[in-house]
């Protein structure tokens, strides 16, 4: 019995010791939190004295390449930058909500989101990347070749089988038997919906009519996985499945994917070069463009930008100018040298033309109405 | 935390206490004991606090959906957040059924663990390791019940569906409903096992000495008893499978159309709000997460509410 | 004729018998499954860099977890202080109050908060912290988490002290103890480890929760102990992790699957162990 509550007593005072220590290391932080803030109670991140780490969140498909950007940038020079990928819509609202110093959205804002953001807010593209449409046909190892109408037949429920003449005839060599054909695509809002949904309203006006482009949509047909992992599990699991995933994606898992004829008439196997080929076109001076079905002869159709979403005038909330001249310097970094860094991972790097045009708008952000970058900053 | 730190000032007014201030001694025990049970009733209070600011902040979030939506929200056939349209239909009756089957195919293993360890074998190495072990399958994350349902079940459930005529989904009503019913089981065997346990000994006594063996007193005796305390403990982990977010999520098949038997693809209210809560760009989109937050929230509620007043009920009888 | 009956009904409680314990042994099988898949596939992960380092960008070999074990651990800690002292005090409320308007109703709202959907308790927290504060913090994660253990602290302090006998409190009291001494310093005590074992089993609970962190304690890819900042923790990465196109980082998720696992196993461990004690003090 004496052991026992001696044991007991043990137990009690360790517990009191760690709340004990939690509370010190509560106080403490809190110290030092409201010394760094004028207002005493906003210990936010854009307003603390720590003006050396970044806050940024947004897009989960550029989330691989960003860590190993801020890896690299870190050991460089000294900044740490915390992205999380919570979604393009989550960063596009954390921006909005000032609870972050960049969003990264695979869509521009649309008129609504503009609106409600209260100031103007630039878009530097990052980097671009495809979108690539994967199949599970047995026994067949060939690479299938697709049309936009075969794409959006299938998508619209109207292609059911993998023996459709529609396909037959465009892939003579390859044996389709009369399967059914399994739609996937993601559950979760997402970039890589929205650069497919995005393609397949320019090519069919049924689609755009019936469905529309956005983030998550109402699918005709199918069933949806979560993420990449989940619709790409989908398609590998269920025999005659075709599903939408990232290049990156498809690439590590080894999976099959098709061939697809663009505007020019051509059939494109999807890859870095084509998928840099497709962002090869005039863009306008605030980025805001879509790439897929692109004008670009040797351009993969189903591509799109990534952006960096930052306010233009970087003056808010008692942030410092330090900050603000971290953060540009930050993305002047990732549009020049970070790009060396994209095709490892299977993204796209901005074309000279892109750069020039970030370049720009990069220039075009003030700190109390002064630019943060000097005019030629090389 | 204060209430370990009071024992400090005390002790030079204990040695005190004989003197002549034991008068304030008294007055400064009495003051200190109203501020106990005030600290009491405000610790209770913060509780109902607590639900009511929930309660609220989810109102408030959902107001631009209701306005734009109104009651259509609740029987709306469609979720299309391109054109802003957002009906709630197919994701209440994909919560409802996912959740009904999993309570349907729990029950019997639910039942039988209360009656193994309640009645059979209340005690022994073996029953306790049973007993460990379904304490486990409560403590397991759901993420991780996630990950296996995508990586074991979903293949298994896929080989039966290609010997039949549906199209091998694998993923789908049935499927989530599996994971939910091994995710719920603790919940109703230990209520029900309570209760097993509770079943007066004297009943079964007399039961046995008229001559009735295990099983018919069981049918007659426990079963009876323990009717409205294994109903109780089955709407609870009713309400438990109904807000289950993370596993179903990763198994159902994500669909935002009506199923249209148990194994298509379908949606639970909690796994469209964690598809689409980080990706939701316009407002109306943003609030219709939040006002499908709010009925889950009031779902489950009830249901809880329901289930304690069963259980309130019993402990009278 | 009679034997034949007896028979029969012999006959049937035995395969009712054996149904039950067929059904009882089955449900382990789930059980077992999950424990094997996760020790093989997040053996081959774990060593002592696995725990010591911080997160690599892919490609990178060597990464570890510190960070996420570090702000698992500190979030759940800040959890653990927020809820129970309130807990403890709401239970002993409920066990003392047991028929009174007010403990219905908390009561109730206990049971309420038990059965909110770990999402929308993030989204709430969201709009109650995060963004009036307009910064992500740990210390809002820990909120989340901790109006997620306060309804089981609440239940078993109640469940806990209700068993203890009255006649102790009524000697107490007897002996001129006040009303708070006799609370605090008898009753309390008596039922302390089944109050610790409970506070172990809701920290089990709660340690492995991802969808309350993801708008709150945000995440962090460096090292962090200040609570007002973003912090990492391992059910968020295992997240991230696990949707992402590399294999190199599942494995990694599943590494850190196993070690989440083997926390919550321990905790479950130590709660058995107050069970245990508590009970021999009865």
């Amino acid at each position: 019995m004496n052991s026992k509550q001696l044991k007991l007593k043990i137990l009690i005072v360790v517990a009191i010791l760690l709340s004990g220590i939690s509370l010190l290391m509560l106080s403490c932080n809190g110290g030092s939190g409201s010394n760094s803030t004028k207002s005493g109670s906003n210990t936010s991140a854009s307003s603390n004295n720590d003006d050396n780490t970044l806050l940024g969140a947004g897009s989960t498909f550029v989330y691989p390449l960003f860590s190993k950007l801020f890896y690299v940038y870190n050991q460089q020079a000294g900044i740490k930058i915390n992205y999380q990928s919570i979604g393009s819509g989550g960063g596009i609202l954390q921006l909005k909500n000032k609870t972050v110093d960049f969003g990264d959205s695979d869509a521009p804002l649309t008129d609504e989101q503009t609106k409600s953001m209260g100031a103007d807010v630039l878009h530097i593209p990052m980097c671009s990347g495809a979108v690539v449409i994967s199949y599970n046909i047995p026994g067949v190892t060939d690479t299938l070749k697709l049309t936009p109408d075969v794409i959006a037949g299938i998508y619209l429920g109207q292609i059911t089988k993998w023996n459709d003449p529609k396909i037959t005839s465009i892939n003579p060599g390859v044996q389709l038997r009369a399967m059914l054909i399994a739609v996937a695509h993601r559950s979760d809002g997402s970039g890589t919906t929205n650069i497919f949904t995005d393609y397949l309203s320019k090519i069919s006006s049924e689609w755009q009519s019936k469905v529309g482009k956005g983030t998550a949509v109402n699918w005709p047909v199918g069933l949806g996985g979560k993420g990449n992992e989940g619709v790409s599990g989908l398609i590998k699991q269920t025999p005659g499945g075709i599903g939408y995933i990232e290049l990156a994606y498809a690439i590590q898992n080894k999976m099959l994917f098709a061939k697809i004829e663009n505007k020019s008439g051509n059939y494109i196997t999807p890859s870095i070069a084509s998928t840099s080929a497709a962002g090869n076109v005039q863009l306008p001076a605030d980025s805001k463009v879509s790439l897929t079905n692109t004008d670009a002869a040797n351009g993969y159709p189903i591509s799109g930008f990534t952006w960096a979403l930052i306010y233009k005038e970087q003056d808010y909330n008692n942030r410092s100018e330090k900050r603000a001249e971290n953060l540009l310097n930050l993305l002047w970094w990732n549009i020049h040298q970070g790009q060396q860094y994209c095709p490892g991972l299977y993204y796209a790097p901005l074309s000279p033309e892109a750069t020039t045009v970030a370049e720009n708008i990069l220039r075009s952000a003030t700190y109390n109405g002064r630019p943060i970058l000097p005019g030629n900053n090389k | 935390m204060d209430n370990t730190l009071i024992g400090q000032p005390e002790k030079p007014l204990l040695k005190r206490r004989k003197a002549k201030h034991a008068m304030k001694d008294v007055v400064y025990e009495i003051k200190k004991e109203s501020r106990f049970r005030k600290t009491l009733i405000i610790a209770a209070i913060s509780l109902i606090i607590l639900v009511m600011a929930f309660f609220i902040t989810l109102i408030i979030g959902s107001i631009p959906s209701f306005k734009a939506l109104g009651i259509r929200f609740l029987y709306g056939k469609t979720w299309d957040p391109v054109n802003n349209i957002f009906g709630a239909y197919p994701f209440l009756l994909g919560t409802l059924i996912t959740s009904f089957l999993a309570l349907i195919i729990s029950i019997p293993f639910s039942v039988s663990i209360a009656l193994f360890l309640g009645e059979y074998y209340p005690k022994g190495w073996f029953s306790n390791l049973l007993k460990n072990a379904i304490e486990l399958i409560a403590a397991i994350p759901s993420v991780i019940y996630g990950f296996w349902g995508l990586f074991v079940l979903v293949p298994i459930v896929r080989q039966m569906e290609m010997k039949t005529a549906v199209l091998p989904y694998g993923v789908g009503i049935l499927t989530a409903s599996l994971i939910l019913s091994v995710m719920v089981i603790p919940y109703a065997a230990s209520m029900g096992l309570e209760i097993v346990k509770m079943t007066p000994l004297k009943l079964k006594e007399a039961a046995y000495s008229l001559g009735a063996i295990r099983y018919e007193v069981i049918r007659t005796v426990i079963f009876p008893y323990a009717k409205s305390g294994l109903l109780a403990g089955i709407l609870l982990s009713l309400g438990r499978a109904l807000g289950e977010t993370m596993a179903v999520t990763m198994v159902i098949g994500n669909s935002s159309r009506i199923p249209k038997n148990i194994f298509a693809p379908g949606n639970t209210m909690a796994s469209v709000v964690a598809n689409e809560f980080t990706e939701a760009a316009g407002s109306v989109y943003l609030s219709a997460l939040i006002e499908l937050g709010l009925v889950l929230f009031l779902v489950t509620a009830i249901i809880n509410i329901a289930g304690k007043s069963i259980i309130k009920r019993f402990s009278k009888m | 004729m009679n034997a034949v009956v007896i028979q029969y009904r012999k006959t049937k409680s035995t395969l009712f018998k054996s149904v039950v314990i067929f059904f009882s042994l089955l449900c382990t099988v789930p059980l077992l499954c999950i424990l094997y898949y996760i020790v093989s596939k997040g053996t081959k992960e774990i060593n002592w860099h696995f725990l010591i380092r911080l997160p690599m960008p892919v490609g990178e070999a060597g990464g570890g977890i510190a960070n996420a074990l570090s702000g698992s651990v500190i979030i759940v800690l800040v959890a653990a202080v927020i809820a129970i002292p309130l807990g403890i005090l709401g239970g002993i409320y409920l066990s003392e109050n047991k028929d009174k308007k007010l403990a219905y109703w908390s009561r109730l709202s206990a049971d309420i908060v038990q059965g909110i959907p770990s999402v929308v308790t993030g989204i709430v927290v969201y709009f109650w912290i995060v963004k009036p504060m307009e910064g992500f913090s740990a210390l809002s994660g820990s909120l989340a988490l901790a109006i997620m253990m306060l309804p089981i602290l609440v239940r078993i302090t109640e469940e806990t002290l209700l068993r203890i006998p009255n006649s102790f409190k009524e000697a107490a009291l007897a002996l001129g103890v006040p009303y708070h001494r006799t609370m605090l310093k008898v009753i309390v005590p008596c039922g302390l480890s089944g109050i610790l074992s409970g506070a172990l089993l809701a920290v089990a609970r709660i340690a492995g929760e991802t969808a309350p962190l993801l708008f709150t304690a945000f995440g962090n890819p460096y090292m962090n102990v200040n609570i007002f900042k973003p912090m990492q923790s391992l059910p968020l990465m295992i997240y991230n992790y696990a949707i992402s196109p590399y294999n190199q980082w599942h494995n990694m998720a599943w590494g850190a699957a196993m070690i989440l696992l083997i926390w919550i196993l321990l905790l479950n461990i130590l709660t058995k162990l107050a069970t245990k004690r508590w009970r021999v003090q009865l």
